[in-house]
């Protein structure tokens, strides 16, 4: 087993454990997005129309609060120091982790999106739509976070920070994809435009951001 | 005053702008002065209390 | 004088005292005539007066970006090219664009006002202007939150340039998403092709408040030269004390 396979499995493994957080991130998820009708009000007629809006709103929310732990947990037990000193490149390694962490975290949001949609009053294409998009969207918004957790990995209340930095570089991905699910229900425009933006966005999201988590680690940890 | 007549009915929001710049430039300069005054007295002070560069203390002398 | 010249902080401090004081006069100088075209201007057929606030709403704006470019540039000194003054620029200058975007968003909130009804319009470069405004804040406090100042320069550089990459994008994504949601309100200033009488204030107040930032950037650098020092003293003296 080469030693980014390796990386990506043990990663998944320990995301899934009970301290790992992919099922708290789920939990979380799910949590926010029934706490918004609380704020709303029961206007089933307003849950549909803003509902892709209000699961887009969850999962970058959710994800921002798994991204934490991305490099933190390495750092702490010095298995960091390995990864970047091995001769695999750092750059891979991190891509890696970040696959390993969307695969751990990001899949049930869009396993769960299905089942929270109905809470929402979406039907089915509506649904299917978000799944959709947020399938496409959610690994830009893991490769991005991964920058701002690179830059908070040697700091205490890293998380913050990391929200803080990362929520302007995430705008772009949250209004395409909520505006390709909105294309998906009303047909207002087609839904290929903003899904094939979106679709750029996460391109280019998993070039930038290995290079720039790379670079972080590299100039943050000696 | 002539000009602030002649500045119409939402002469206020001229006038607000126009003085919320002034005082957000100001307050820049002010800052960056008073920076460089305590910088440069805690620089004497450390100076007077025998602590200097290396490449300020006279040749001849190692560290 | 060459760059190289400039990488001693001591010619750095020596530079600046002899250049400072006649940049101060100069954008003084500036000032004072674009606030005096300002005020002769003439009233807008559609806004009025009140475009004399443009004067100094779109200088702000175009610092905003213009300051993070220089950051970016700067940013590459302290990552690329290695030059020992680059991340005290960097440093200075992000409080100073953050100021600029701030006095970019107040102005053209009252700009709108008379225009739109609100203080606030969700319309793309006001919007854009915010996020831009978040970023300074974010990028202050990376610095702010890392002890050792050549780590926090590399943090900083590094998302300086990713913000860079993604400024366009993010402007790119606002604009779709404004068109998307409303209709046009465009803040039109004198039509497609502005008028004399408005672009000649426009741009001495645009020279001028460059001159202003660059004036303040080496200021500001200044003092953060001095700030290294002290802490290098401090920390000599500490150690002294220990010993």
């Amino acid at each position: 087993m080469t030693s980014l396979a390796a990386l990506i499995r043990r990663d998944i493994v320990v995301a899934l454990r009970a301290g790992g957080g992919a099922m708290i991130g789920v939990l979380f998820f799910v949590s926010v997005v029934v706490v918004m009708p609380f704020a709303l009000g029961p206007d089933l007629a307003l849950l549909k129309r803003i509902g892709p809006a209000i699961l887009w709103l969850g999962a970058m929310l959710a994800s921002l609060l798994t991204l934490d732990r991305l490099f933190t947990a390495d750092q702490e037990d010095g298995s960091l120091d390995l990864i970047v000193m091995s001769r695999t490149p750092l750059e891979l390694s991190c891509a890696a982790k970040a696959l390993a962490h969307w695969l751990a975290a990001g899949v049930p949001l869009i396993v769960a999106t299905p089942l929270i949609g109905i809470l929402l009053n979406l039907d089915a294409t509506a649904t299917f739509a978000v799944a959709l998009t947020l399938l496409v969207g959610t690994p830009a918004l893991t490769f991005t976070g991964m920058i701002g957790a690179a830059l908070a990995v040697t700091l205490r209340r890293g998380g913050l920070l990391l929200a803080v930095v990362v929520l302007p570089l995430s705008i772009p991905v949250l209004i395409f994809g909520v505006a390709a699910s909105n294309a998906a229900v009303e047909g207002a425009m087609p839904f290929g435009t903003p899904f094939s933006i979106l679709c750029a966005l996460s391109l280019v999201s998993l070039v930038v951001g290995p290079f720039a988590a790379a670079a972080s680690l590299r100039h943050g940890l000696d | 005053m002539p000009l602030l007549a002649s500045l119409g009915p939402y002469a206020s929001f001229i006038v607000t702008s126009y003085l919320l710049v002034g005082l957000v430039v100001a307050a820049l300069i002010v800052w960056v002065g008073l920076d460089f005054r305590r910088q440069k007295q805690i620089l004497r002070d450390l100076e007077a209390s025998g602590v200097t560069r290396r490449s300020a203390q006279p040749p001849g002398k190692s560290s | 004088m060459s760059l190289i010249d400039l990488a001693n902080p001591t010619r750095f401090l020596a530079l600046t005292a002899r250049v400072l004081p006649w940049l101060a006069a100069i954008t003084t100088v500036l000032l004072a005539i674009g606030l005096y075209q300002a005020a002769m201007a003439p009233d807008d057929y559609q806004q009025g007066a009140t475009v004399k606030i443009m004067f100094i709403h779109v200088p702000n704006a175009w610092l905003s970006m213009f300051v993070w470019g220089i950051m970016s540039v700067e940013a590459l000194g302290t990552l690329v090219w290695r030059h020992p003054l680059a991340d005290v620029a960097a440093k200075a200058a992000a409080p100073l664009g953050a100021a600029f975007t701030f006095l970019a968003l107040v102005t053209g909130s009252l700009w709108g006002r008379p225009m739109w009804g609100t203080y606030w319009e969700w319309d793309a470069r006001l919007t854009s202007v915010l996020i831009l405004f978040l970023m300074y804040l974010g990028i202050m406090a990376l610095w702010r939150a890392v002890e050792d100042p050549s780590r926090a320069a590399r943090a900083a550089a590094i998302l300086t340039l990713v913000g860079a990459i993604n400024i366009p994008i993010i402007k790119f994504s606002v604009d779709w998403w404004n068109t998307l949601h409303q209709g046009a309100s465009v803040i039109r200033a004198g039509g497609p092709s502005m008028d004399r009488a408005f672009l000649v204030p426009l741009l001495i107040m645009a020279v001028a408040f460059s001159l202003l930032f660059l004036t303040l950037h080496l200021a500001a650098m200044r003092n953060e030269v001095l700030r290294r020092r002290v802490r290098t003293l401090q920390m000599m003296q500490a150690s002294r004390q220990a010993a």
